[in-house]
């Protein structure tokens, strides 16, 4: 496969879930031609779309006026996703361990254990003003799939 | 996301179609769940088999039906997962608290 052409696509959507729907179409197009395999590029898009739910749900609080932005960065050695919304942050450390006995039964909480499962890299940048910008990295595969093709590929941390 | 509601030998089975992710099928998931509980039934079997996708919400209804049947001292069973949606549940370590089968003859004879 030849090299991944270098470039950036914003988007810029409404705070409904349907949108999401959007979101996950132009990433599958932009994975077309990367060297990210099909199962990878899967696991990607349940990180994407964990990511946007929280953006939604949490950040914005399902409010249609308020604003998501996603970008996809195409770079030399991976594909760099940030999804940022308009709400009033929250403390990643806080967030309850989906694993722990205790919280296996819980109907929710398990969105950024999967973010960080299915990526190689997520942090979280915080504005002054309010708003949650989440970046999720995966680096491309110089064989020309992707360095974990599975969903247990990620680093935990 | 496609739900039919069919019986064999005393369970209800649900058969599930499409993708159960956040603003489309979990909630279709709720309601079919509460439907079959509100119509008295107490062995659910959930068909995967043609579950395309699974996000952390949909996982969430999954569980919710799991507590709402077993709390009100009913059996809810999952059978023929795909891959994916297998894979899911595993790594959050739900394969060891929902009840997964292989196929429907065995969710069946499960609840019998």
């Amino acid at each position: 496969m030849p090299e991944p052409v270098q470039q950036t696509i914003r988007l810029s959507i409404d705070s409904r879930y349907e949108n999401i729907e959007l979101v996950q179409a132009v990433l599958d197009e932009t994975l077309e031609s990367l060297p990210i395999d099909e199962e990878t590029g899967y696991w990607m898009g349940i990180a994407l779309r964990e990511a946007l739910t929280n953006a939604i749900k949490h950040g914005n609080a399902l409010d249609p006026e308020k604003k998501v932005d996603v970008c996809l960065a195409v770079g030399e050695s991976g594909l760099d996703i940030t999804v940022e919304d308009q709400g009033s942050g929250f403390d990643p450390g806080a967030v309850a361990d989906p694993l722990a006995p205790d919280n296996l039964l819980k109907t929710e909480g398990r969105g950024i254990f999967y973010m960080r499962r299915f990526m190689d890299k997520i942090d979280y940048d915080f504005g002054a003003e309010g708003g949650t910008k989440v970046r999720l990295h995966k680096e491309f595969d110089a064989s020309g799939g992707s360095a974990e093709a599975n969903q247990g590929g990620a680093n935990e941390d | 996301m496609k739900i039919d509601k069919r019986q064999r030998d005393g369970a209800t089975i649900l058969d599930l179609q499409g993708r159960i992710t956040i603003g489309e099928g979990d909630v279709a998931l709720r309601e079919a769940v509460l439907a079959a509980v509100g119509e008295g039934a107490t062995n659910i079997l959930l068909n995967m088999g043609r579950v395309r996708s699974i996000d952390s919400s949909g996982v969430g209804e999954l569980v919710a039906a799991y507590t709402t049947v077993t709390n009100r001292g009913g059996k809810l069973r999952l059978f023929s997962l795909p891959k994916r949606v297998l894979g899911v549940l595993e790594i959050t370590q739900l394969i060891t608290v929902l009840d997964i089968l292989e196929d429907e003859d065995e969710a069946v004879a499960s609840v019998a």
